[in-house]
């Protein structure tokens, strides 16, 4: 895939790794290859930041290690699991190792938070980085000690050699360390024996806890600068082609505080048609912007609905010149034309909001001819040019200061709520904090868009299963904020958006497949289509796992049963080093755990039901295996469902994080939950409809049901935890909605009307 | 000119008196634990306590402030045993609903010290969490509560009665 094979590039390209003595300290990074052609040591290239490491950290001489981190907080607790790798390999002792979440000084590599991906990506680099660091340390403490290396090892911040140990703040007190490892050397070192672990997978707190517990953690709205006022932005009718044409503020000029408004130009072109209303309290904003009127020339999309939307997908995947191939695997047509028995199915999904309770925001100061940004971002490397070109400076005159995330979920991953801030800030040459309500928050959302698939299975004359045609179309956020990440189809029609069709490519052997991507060009006009957790295979899944459903019943099977022939791990379903070792088996292996763990086959009270549904997100590169069984009730008086119970088994190979994990995943389970029965909006007169939550309504304590989620252990290299959990939720429930009823969902969410009717 | 007491401290604004007391503890006062989520009173995380009760401070105008006396998440001064259960239950994940959440929960155990799970349930529904960390939220305030509860078994015996007889159930 190709947006994972160039994020391995920018991460993982050639380096060599230095560690020497800066100061009084010892201080470890990966540079580039090409200080390997100058004649400095590694102590003088990295006194001298001749280098431009993505991961670095330091051991002062007290013993105190500090670990910086490049991925954004927003509550996977990521810079926890990413230095306890770090620290397990170097042998330190945990109490002394603090974490820096740093900001876009380019030494820091590509910044870029989402996908799943931090620990999957980080793992050997940061176990390679730690391993070398111990070397190094043991070696250092071997002269000290006047032992061989071999007879030492590293515990506890120590060096311990029999009865003799030396703490690793001694060492670099007392011994000059210069040393560089190739990056051959450094791919020499494979990871500690897993029983040797001391933090990998081992129980531990969060580091990030104990200030979000006191209110003391801080977010990019708490950021306060010397002088700066305060903005809140006017969000034009159409995302794309407004115009403004008069601002009246007369009303405004009465409000206490009200310094005016701005009409933003903007040369990135990412905003069309803004106003900025500036006063000197926030909430004076707030009351100005409510008493300015603007008059615009709006963009052509003012009278788009979701209906049109809908509309407009069911016409593409209908459509078979339509899209590009994403799985093209036998021969389909003259499957179907050969076919005894087919069925066919629609499936649909609602624009969905991000709704990251932190309201978008970022405050922005020019100092010295550098435009400062504050705020909390996800992908600091895909806006930082964007935001560089809007305020007419080079891209190394402006510095991305990070905070946490008041949720990301993928909405933070745009970065273009910085614009305003930035283009206001210019304009009235004082620092500003330019904050979103809630409900311009919903309106700029990037929402997931909707979606429609279509589905045909084909038996043949022996009614065995012969294959699956299958047609997504959706609006693409590759393609509106990072056309470079999209690759070509297989059938090099057009470029896809893996990130909106990946799923779609899953681990059941068929003899033949075809899967079509299409962009929904609606859609794409009519707003930004976002990356929202899990992403494709967050709506994907809700068809392929529902239709799975519909052709086991058609065979009357047992959905499960059924599931499991097909999870035979041959072909391109087999073993796959390293990140699918074992390939579908493990898919296979933790269904039938599912199975186990939910009393699958019992006897349930009538309206009852258990459905089943699996996946392996994010995608086939980084495969997390998960199973899930709801256990739903359903008044088919209301048509309403209640979810009793989600039970899950999941497998992500070497759990890093054990707790972090399972709150990632109960969060994600509870969002899949939240996306299935609570939340949708649409769109109507091009806008989104629900901006606030008096109308959008997501998943509250009172729906939480019961969960019961476990981990596989294996030592597997780890895979991505962040958004898996969500993506069987939905079609789970669907298909116990089924099992409980006999009514057979295909839209989400999955409101009480629809249910009712289809009983 | 308003007064009110903040967490302890006299506290007086000049602000116009619509201002919702939001942005006074937030922008007046640099208190930035409190934290601005919907702006309607429907997601809690702006909650702070009026006189001991939880109020949404984003639809709390001041001028209903007047000797009043207020208490946010930093009058809690990290003393409160939620706060410490917060921690050992590795309750936040973003954590921007978390202080509203603590002060949710706090005022509910200040007058009821054991609640039911059907009392946690309906208190804290309407504090949203994005993350969805509504697990250990419940079982935090459920642990704290529980811990109360002990103290009050040792001066009840009909209770300890029952859990001797709960324990023999056990075996």
């Amino acid at each position: 895939m190709t947006r994972l094979n160039k994020t391995e590039k920018i991460e993982q390209s050639r380096r060599q790794f230095l560690i020497g003595t800066v100061g009084t300290g010892l201080v470890m990074a990966f540079a580039p290859v090409f200080i390997a052609t100058a004649s400095e040591s590694a102590s003088t290239a990295l006194s001298k930041k001749l280098f431009s490491p993505t991961v670095w950290f330091e051991i002062d001489q007290t013993g105190s290690i500090l670990v910086n981190i490049s991925r954004a907080e927003m509550g996977q607790h990521v810079g926890t699991a990413l230095a306890r790798i770090v620290a397990d390999e170097l042998g330190a002792d945990w109490n002394k190792v603090t974490i820096k979440h740093v900001d876009t000084d380019p030494k820091w590599g590509y910044m870029v938070t989402g996908g799943s991906w931090s620990v999957w990506q980080s793992y050997m680099p940061m176990s390679q980085a730690g391993a070398a660091g111990r070397t190094v340390l043991i070696e250092a403490a071997a002269k000290l000690l006047k032992v061989q290396t071999s007879d030492c090892k590293a515990q506890n911040s120590h060096v311990v050699c029999g009865d003799k140990s030396i703490s690793f703040a001694d060492i670099i007190s007392q011994g000059k360390i210069d040393r560089t490892f190739t990056a051959e050397e450094l791919a020499q070192f494979t990871p500690k024996d897993p029983k040797t672990r001391q933090l990998v997978s081992k129980p531990s707190n969060a580091l990030d806890i104990p200030a979000k517990s006191t209110g003391t953690a801080k977010y990019g709205i708490d950021v306060e600068i010397e002088g700066m006022v305060y903005a809140r932005p006017l969000v034009p009718p159409t995302r794309y082609g407004s115009k403004v044409l008069k601002v009246n503020d007369d009303k405004a000029t009465k409000i206490k505080g009200y310094l005016g408004y701005e009409i933003l130009q903007d040369p990135s072109n990412i905003l069309q048609g803004w106003v900025s209303v500036l006063a000197d309290t926030y909430y004076g904003a707030i009351r100005a912007a409510d008493a300015i009127t603007v008059e615009y020339q709006a963009g052509d999309t003012t009278q788009v609905s979701e209906e049109d939307l809908i509309n407009e997908g069911e016409k593409l995947v209908a459509d078979k010149t339509s899209g590009g191939r994403f799985v093209d695997h036998g021969d389909i047509d003259k499957t179907a034309a050969e076919a005894r028995k087919s069925i066919d199915s629609t499936y649909r999904t609602s624009s969905v909001l991000h709704f990251a309770l932190e309201p978008v925001n970022a405050a922005v100061e020019f100092k010295d001819g550098v435009c400062h940004v504050h705020t909390g971002n996800q992908w600091q490397s895909l806006f930082l040019p964007i935001v560089a070109k809007s305020v007419g400076l080079t891209d190394d005159k402006v510095i991305i200061h990070q905070y946490y995330l008041g949720g990301g979920f993928g909405r933070r991953l745009a970065g273009d709520y910085m614009i305003p801030a930035a283009l206001t800030a210019k304009a009235v040459g004082k620092p500003v904090k330019l904050v979103f309500t809630r409900e311009d928050d919903s309106r700029f959302d990037c929402i997931r868009s909707p979606s429609v698939q279509h589905f045909a299975a084909y038996w043949d004359d022996k009614d065995a299963l012969q294959g699956i045609d299958h047609a997504a179309a959706a609006g693409w956020p590759t393609l509106t904020m990072a056309p470079g990440f999209m690759p070509d189809s297989v059938d090099k029609k057009v470029k896809i958006d893996t990130f909106s069709i990946s799923g779609a490519d899953h681990w059941y052997s068929l003899n033949n497949h075809r899967v079509r991507a299409i962009n929904n060009t609606l859609a794409q006009k009519t707003f930004v289509p976002g990356w929202l957790r899990a992403v494709g295979p967050g709506w994907i899944a809700w068809g392929v796992e529902s239709f799975m459903d519909e052709i086991a019943h058609a065979q009357n099977a047992d959905p499960i049963d059924f599931r499991m022939q097909l999870l035979d791990a041959k072909g391109k379903n087999s073993d796959k080093a390293p990140e699918a070792v074992g390939g579908a088996k493990r898919l296979a292996h933790v269904l039938k755990e599912t199975k186990m763990k939910s009393g699958w086959g019992k006897t349930l009270p009538k309206n009852e039901g258990l459905g089943v549904a699996i996946a392996a997100g994010q995608e086939r590169n980084m495969p997390t295996w998960s199973a899930c069984v709801a256990h739903v009730r359903v008044d088919p008086e209301t048509g309403e469902v209640k979810v009793l119970k989600l039970t899950s088994v999941m497998d992500c190979g070497t759990v890093v994080h054990p707790d972090g994990a399972l709150a990632q995943t109960e969060g994600a389970m509870l969002w899949g939950l939240s996306l299935a029965l609570h939340e949708g909006t649409s769109i109507k007169e091009g806008q989104v409809a629900d901006t606030n939550l008096n109308s959008y309504t997501p998943l509250r304590m009172a729906d939480v049901p019961e969960l019961d989620i476990s981990f596989v252990e294996n030592t597997e290299i780890p895979t991505g935890l962040g958004e898996p959990g969500l993506i069987a939720v939905a079609p789970a429930i669907g298909n116990a909605i089924f099992n409980a009823v006999g009514a057979r969902v295909r839209n989400l969410p999955i409101t009480p009307k629809a249910v009712k009717a289809l009983i | 000119m308003i007064t009110f007491t903040l967490n302890g401290n006299k506290m007086s604004t000049d602000a116009p008196t619509d201002t919702p007391l939001l942005w006074i503890i937030r922008d007046e006062f640099g208190l930035k634990g409190t934290k601005f989520g919907c702006g309607i009173a429907m997601c809690g995380a702006c909650t702070v306590h009026f006189n001991g009760n939880p109020v949404r401070s984003c639809s709390l105008p001041i001028s209903a402030l007047d000797g009043s006396e207020i208490t946010t998440i930093e009058g809690l001064e990290n003393k409160h045993p939620l706060q410490k259960a917060w921690v050992e239950h590795q309750v936040p994940q973003c954590g921007y609903c978390q202080s509203g959440q603590i002060m949710q929960a706090s005022a509910l155990l200040a007058t009821n010290a054991n609640p039911s799970d059907a009392e946690i349930v309906n208190h804290m529904t309407g504090n949203l969490c994005r993350c969805m960390s509504y697990k250990r939220i419940k079982e935090a305030i459920k642990q704290v509560s529980s811990a109360s509860a002990s103290v009050v078994e040792i001066y009840d015996p009909k209770r300890e009665s029952i859990l001797e007889n709960n324990k023999q159930g056990e075996v």
